[in-house]
């Protein structure tokens, strides 16, 4: 397993120099002379010289990449002008926020489709089928950032039970219970699609199982009903969720940035939209990689999952 | 002169080379095998499941590029797998009747490719000859613009060997032609191929693990064990007169009204392991015959009596 | 094309989804033509009007422009978006996907690395980069919408390609001289087609709300331009003020992807041949029991199969897959039942134990008695404690038959342990001791294997085992050695026999071969369409067949040491279940068939043990 493991982080190396690559091609897709598009218009052409230089821009394209990457190797992802600091400091510090608030909805989402989608299909067709099926659809149609601010307007304003935005109080909060106040309506308005989207797959995951043959083995071995639907058909039903829930980790993090923009909740998303209407790019692009590869390290563990759950898989 | 004929034919699939360290030897489907069909024969080749009998039929047709050795129809050597240029002198008739129908095309449709892409005909030509195949195979002409899923097993089937037939091929590989029909219907699908082989003049590789089959139809018989041929004779002898273990295996394993259930002598049951093949005899593992000279050199196809050929250190006596 | 609308719209769900995306697109197509105010223009006076204020039905936003004109206007840019968004990257993800999918080897190789080089981004990164690089715009969004979505076209469509390029008639094309392109374009693609509209329907919606999130986010539609998307971001800030700004085009978004959602899903259903049948429902856990007429008698058989009736209601049709049979067994009695695929025997035997699958199977009359006791009744508990206890099943593909992540010893001590409560050490002793009796060489390694590391001869060994678990009365085996090679064959069917005559246990014995039947079984049943047509002592039945099917049944298959020889065919097929004829199901085909064969019910007579049902019996009994 140790093997299985060195062998798919080794095997992770490509992946994060492709995502590098593609990184750095889309952000050299920018018309005009970066230097100018990174500080406007109204730039003194000293400024622009002095930034070309200290970005490397003067340089061929492939010398400037290998030296971006070199620099992030080292940690060094550049200085972010519109914020005025290093652009790593304001990565990590945002990303901590992301991660509450992502890892949260991604842990409903993943326990409660599962769970709807197992008892939905198990119940085909009866009363419960029906119900989790209409909240499901609901669920995955509706925008999540119309979903959090409906949730604002329900429960802060008018019901005035949890806060209306932001991840603290901002006078005498801070501890946990705060975090949390602060955290429930965030996490289910991006837990929702994602949520619909498992139980979609995992009930029709169960369906098709539970039709296999060796259910039908089971059941002739007088398995209990519970037994089969829960052990059996589940545990072979889970080798087809486990990447949908990779995947869905994504959708997670790709829907927090709505989420981070109507909660007001300090995340890398925000953090990103902002740099974008600044044209900070070098924010841009560090935060997506780091994110990035954040993400190609969770699907080595889900990959691992998968791994210890299926044994058809070679190690 | 053969109709077919096949010299040293091997088929190597490479296996993945791993992270670290060199590429670990290939799997060897077919193993070097050597063997010809007369014209108008009907050469039946046996084995169990997994001994290469559909690789061997792949690179017949030119599916499949063979690793090494020449295919030689009708004293002409074929080059390079290309199925259009194989495609007008030999053909395939698939197992399963079915999914060897495209299921989005009419059957006008798939009777028409093999004549305008092989044969350039026109249309009015290619008409005639198509009410003339489906004549042979007792197939009515209205089936000609029905989609595949509306017929029965036994139908496709026909419809398969009617699409063969269209290429005017001299030899048709038929790869379990009846296997996947029913018993009623295959005795049909079966008479009809001899039929259908008299009138054309046709030359059969017929390819099955149903050992009453393979004798009712062939001329001779060719036995093939873990990838290479292990005795070749003719079909009403050589289930009768085993030279090669491994035949007398199955002769006995063959279940016969009025033989009593005995499992057949044999010491191992498991078949060798394709990734990590023993040296030597391949049956040696199961062989009770098996002596340490079969477990170290493998033994070569000698000829045995008259026309039968085996490959065993220890042919059974006649 | 009709045949699917027809299926599509019998989704009523679906038709709704239909109707309202088409309502909403009728009404924006003709914007032109409606009396609206114009959406760009501002009336600074006039801002957050309610809704159904005068002249405003919908209200105005913040700067005073009309809500009603701006949504109309928003949602015709919204969709117009997000379909050219779910077009290009269907066409171009398809494309990819076809390509690597056809060619496969390297080629392959390399365009899924840049695939899944792609999917390791979370989306939305991806789209951010683009926009960024880009600039913001609602076209720029499209663009990044579009292309972020390429890959999982890319993947879903090469999945399905590779699937189908391996099948045979993409092989019967290339013996057919067909060229890649033409194989590509004639052969894959009106195959893949579906798959990809399946695709599409259930994605569009999803790149709806993409486009409009990045609208939503500033980054999409520029001022005074506007998409749903971008009102909803607009209204956000007098969100708590003036909700219905924003409710108006959330509400318009949700509306939308909603119905496409229901369309989407009809359209999956309706192409899906799968699920077109009906077929992806779960099997309950027992058979639907639904009994006419009387229960027949106890009779004093271990195991009695009375005048059972099974059959599965598919659609309309309603196929009567078995049809009356009788049969029975004693202790250390081994009963074959013969006939060819489709004619009832596996139906017969799952419905035993309750095991056919429902739906679409239903039990529509007679009894199944173990030791006297009618088990069709029997209410799940009782049922499930017979189960592998006293009736256990050995089934044909030992692969699908076992679990295929837990170790055989696992599967063999759930077995026990579904009837005995044993400890954790004595289950694995008796699991070793199970694998040892079906003669498994190394049983104390081999028990914790998974199935997929043995060969089909060692799995069914285990499946015998699982059988014997319980140490069973009576064992039903539906075509134990089918799928197995004739040397694998022969031993199984001798540690069958072995089984059988050391533990006193009844078989019965379901096959197709004649030749397995006549070295195992003591008595043999001969089904066609549904019904025992003969039945009688082994010997008997085969040396003397009464029944003309059978008789033809034999003569047609092949025997080993027959010699080459032409052989008797029956003409015709076996008839379908939904549509017997009346009177003998085998006169269609029969040489002997009179005008009282095809009238009336013929039934199963002779002398004890000894039937036949046919009007000109071959020989008198
Ligand atoms: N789940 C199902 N839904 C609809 N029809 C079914 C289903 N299972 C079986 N049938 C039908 O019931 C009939 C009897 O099937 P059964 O499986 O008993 O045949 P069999 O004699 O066991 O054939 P085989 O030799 O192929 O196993 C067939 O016509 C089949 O199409
Ligand atoms: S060579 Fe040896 S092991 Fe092989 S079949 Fe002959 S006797 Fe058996
Ligand atoms: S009843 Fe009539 S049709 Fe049926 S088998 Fe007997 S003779 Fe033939
Ligand atoms: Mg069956």
């Amino acid at each position: 397993m140790g093997g299985y493991i060195l062998k798919r982080l080794i095997s992770a190396v490509p992946v994060l120099f492709g995502i590098t690559i593609i990184v750095f091609l889309i952000m050299s897709l920018i018309p005009g002379d970066p230097a100018t598009a990174i500080l406007g218009s109204y730039a003194t052409p000293e400024n622009v010289e002095k930034l070309n230089r200290d970005l490397g821009l003067d340089k061929p394209m492939v010398q400037r990449y290998f030296i971006w990457l070199g620099n992030m190797l080292t940690g060094d992802f550049g200085r972010s002008f519109s914020l005025n600091r290093p652009v790593i400091d304001e990565v990590l510090e945002r990303f901590n926020a992301t991660m509450i608030l992502s890892g949260t909805s991604f842990v409903l989402c993943s326990i409660f489709g599962i769970l709807a989608g197992v008892i939905s299909a198990a119940r085909q067709y009866g009363f419960a089928d029906k119900a989790i099926t209409f909240v499901v659809l609901i669920g995955i149609s509706v925008p999540s950032f119309f979903l959090g601010m409906m949730m604002i307007l329900l429960f802060a304003v008018h019901l005035r039970w949890l806060p209306v935005s932001g991840m603290y109080a901002i006078y005498g909060g801070g501890d946990l219970s705060d975090l949390i106040r602060h955290l429930i309506m965030p996490a289910l308005a991006l837990a929702a699609v994602a949520t619909g989207v498992v139980a979609r797959l995992s009930r029709s995951a169960m369906l098709e199982v539970l039709r296999q043959d060796f259910v039908r083995t089971a059941r002739a071995n007088g398995v209990p009903e519970r037994r089969v639907i829960m052990g059996h058909a589940l545990r072979v039903a889970m080798v087809s969720i486990l990447p949908v829930l990779g995947i869905q980790a994504g959708f997670v993090l790709s829907g927090a940035v709505y989420i981070e923009i109507v909660f007001q909740w300090p995340g890398v998303g925000r953090m990103l939209v902002d740099a974008i209407l600044a044209r900070d790019l070098l924010v841009v692009q560090g935060g997506v990689v780091f994110v990035a590869a954040c993400y190609v390290l969770f699907n080595i563990a889900v990959d691992v999952a998968q791994m210890l759950l299926d044994p058809r898989i070679k190690t | 002169m053969p109709a077919l004929k096949i010299e040293h034919l091997a088929k190597t699939y490479p296996r993945k080379r791993p992270l670290f360290g060199a590429a670990p030897p290939g799997v060897r489907a077919v193993r070097p095998m050597s063997f010809q069909v007369e014209t108008g024969e009907t050469l039946g080749v046996v084995g169990e499941s997994g001994c290469g009998k559909s690789t061997l039929a792949r690179m017949l047709v030119g599916l499949l590029e063979p690793t090494e050795g020449t295919i030689e129809i009708e004293g002409k050597a074929l080059g390079t797998a290309d199925p259009s240029e194989f495609g007008k002198l030999i053909q395939y008739v698939f197992q399963d009747p079915q999914s060897s129908l495209n299921p989005r095309k009419t059957i006008r449709q798939v009777m028409e490719a093999p004549l305008k892409r092989l044969h350039g005909m026109a249309k009015p030509a290619r008409n005639r000859r198509i009410a003339e195949i489906f004549a042979s195979v007792k197939l009515r002409e209205e089936f000609l613009d029905r989609y595949p899923h509306e017929f029965s097993g036994g139908q496709a089937q026909r419809i398969g060997i009617a699409r063969a037939l269209a290429a005017s091929p001299r030899i048709i590989i038929l790869d379990e032609p009846v296997s996947a029909l029913d018993v009623s219907v295959q005795a049909q699908v079966l008479n009809l191929l001899a039929d259908l082989k008299t009138r054309f003049g046709l030359t059969y590789l017929f390819i099955t693990h149903d050992l009453a089959v393979v004798e009712a139809v062939s001329e001779r018989i060719v036995v093939l064990y873990f990838g290479a041929v292990v005795e070749i004779g003719r079909a009403d002898r050589i289930f009768a007169n085993p030279r090669h273990p491994y035949t007398g295996l199955l002769a006995e394993s063959a279940p016969v009204v009025g033989r009593s259930l005995a499992a057949p002598e044999q010491k191992g049951i498991e078949l060798p392991d394709p990734l990590n093949p023993p040296p030597g005899c391949a049956f040696a593992g199961r062989c009770p015959r098996a002596t340490d000279l079969c477990r170290t050199r493998e033994p070569e196809l000698k000829q045995m009596g008259e026309d039968q050929l085996a490959a065993c250190h220890y042919p059974l006596e006649n | 094309m009709s045949a699917f609308l027809t299926l599509l719209f019998r989704n009523r769900l679906a038709a709704l989804g239909a109707v309202v995306i088409m309502a909403i697109l009728i009404l924006v197509l003709n914007i032109p033509l409606l009396p609206l105010h114009d959406p760009d223009v501002t009336a600074t006076a006039d801002r957050f009007m309610r809704p159904f204020a005068e002249g405003h039905l919908l209200g105005t936003d913040h700067l005073g422009r009309d809500l009603l004109s701006r949504l109309l206007h928003g949602t015709r840019l919204s969709l117009a978006v997000g379909i050219a968004a779910a077009l290009i990257a269907a066409a171009i993800g398809s494309a990819i996907g076809i390509f690597a999918g056809y060619f496969g080897g390297r080629t392959d190789n390399i365009v899924m690395r840049g695939v899944d080089m792609l999917m390791a981004f979370p989306y939305i990164l991806l789209a951010l980069a683009i926009v960024a690089a880009l600039g913001p715009g609602l076209m720029n969004a499209l663009i990044a919408v579009a292309a972020v979505n390429v890959p999982f076209f890319a993947r879903n469509i090469r999945g399905i390609t590779v699937g189908l390029a391996g099948r045979e008639f993409v092989d019967a094309a290339r013996l057919a001289g067909m060229g890649h392109t033409r194989i590509v374009l004639t052969e894959l693609l009106p195959n893949v087609l579906p798959v990809i509209v399946i695709a599409m329907s259930t994605t569009v919606g999803w790149m709806i709300l993409e486009t409009a999130g990045l609208s939503f986010l500033g980054l999409g539609s520029q001022p005074p331009q506007a998409d749903l998307g971008s009102m909803l971001g607009e209204a956000r800030s007098a969100m708590i003020s003036h909700p219905h700004t924003s409710i108006v085009p959330g509400l318009m978004i949700f509306l939308i992807v909603v119905s496409i959602n229901l369309l989407g899903d009809g359209v999956r259903d309706a192409l899906d041949p799968r699920l077109r049948s009906g077929a992806l429902s779960r099997p309950r856990a027992t058979t639907l029991v639904k009994r006419h007429g009387d229960v027949p008698p106890t009779t004093d058989d271990l195991l009695a199969i009375q005048d059972l009736h099974t059959e599965f209601h598919v659609g309309k049709r309603n196929l009567r897959a078995v049809d009356g049979v009788s049969l029975a067994v004693k202790p250390g009695e081994c009963l074959g039942v013969i006939g060819e695929s489709g004619s009832g025997k596996s139906v017969t035997a799952l419905s035993v134990m309750g095991l056919v699958a429902s739906p679409p199977g239903v039990i529509t009359g007679g009894a199944v008695r173990f030791q006297g006791e009618d088990l069709i009744g029997a209410p799940y508990e009782s049922l499930r404690q017979k189960r592998g206890d006293r009736v256990a099943y050995i089934f044909q593909d030992p692969l699908s038959t076992l679990h295929p992540l837990y170790r055989v010893g696992q599967q063999l001590a759930e077995a026990i342990r579904s009837h005995d409560s044993l400890s954790k050490a004595e289950t694995r002793a008796r699991a070793i001791e199970l694998l040892n009796d079906v003669r498994i060489p190394n049983a104390k390694s081999r028990v914790d294997d998974y199935p997929h590391e043995m060969s089909g001869g060692m799995r069914q060994r285990v499946g015998i085992a699982m059988a014997l678990a319980n140490e069973p009365d009576v064992i039903i085996a539906d075509e134990p050695t089918t799928a197995l090679d004739v040397t694998v064959q022969a031993q199984i069917l001798s540690l069958l026999d072995d089984l059988r005559r050391e533990r006193g246990l009844a078989i019965i014995f379901i096959t197709h071969d004649f030749g397995v039947v006549a070295q195992l079984c003591d008595r043999v049943a001969v089904m066609y369409a549904g019904r025992i047509v003969e039945e009688g002592p082994t010997q008997a039945v085969l040396d003397a067949p009464a029944h003309p099917y059978t008789k033809r049944l034999i003569a047609c298959v092949p025997e080993l040491g027959g010699g080459r020889r032409e052989l008797a065919a029956i003409p015709g097929l076996p008839p379908v279940l939904d549509d017997l004829p009346s009177g003998c199901a085998f006169a269609p085909r029969c040489n002997k068939a009179a005008k009282s064969c095809r009238q009336g019910e013929i039934p199963l007579q002779g002398p004890a043990l000894r039937t036949v049902r046919c009007l000109f019996p071959e020989r008198t009994l």
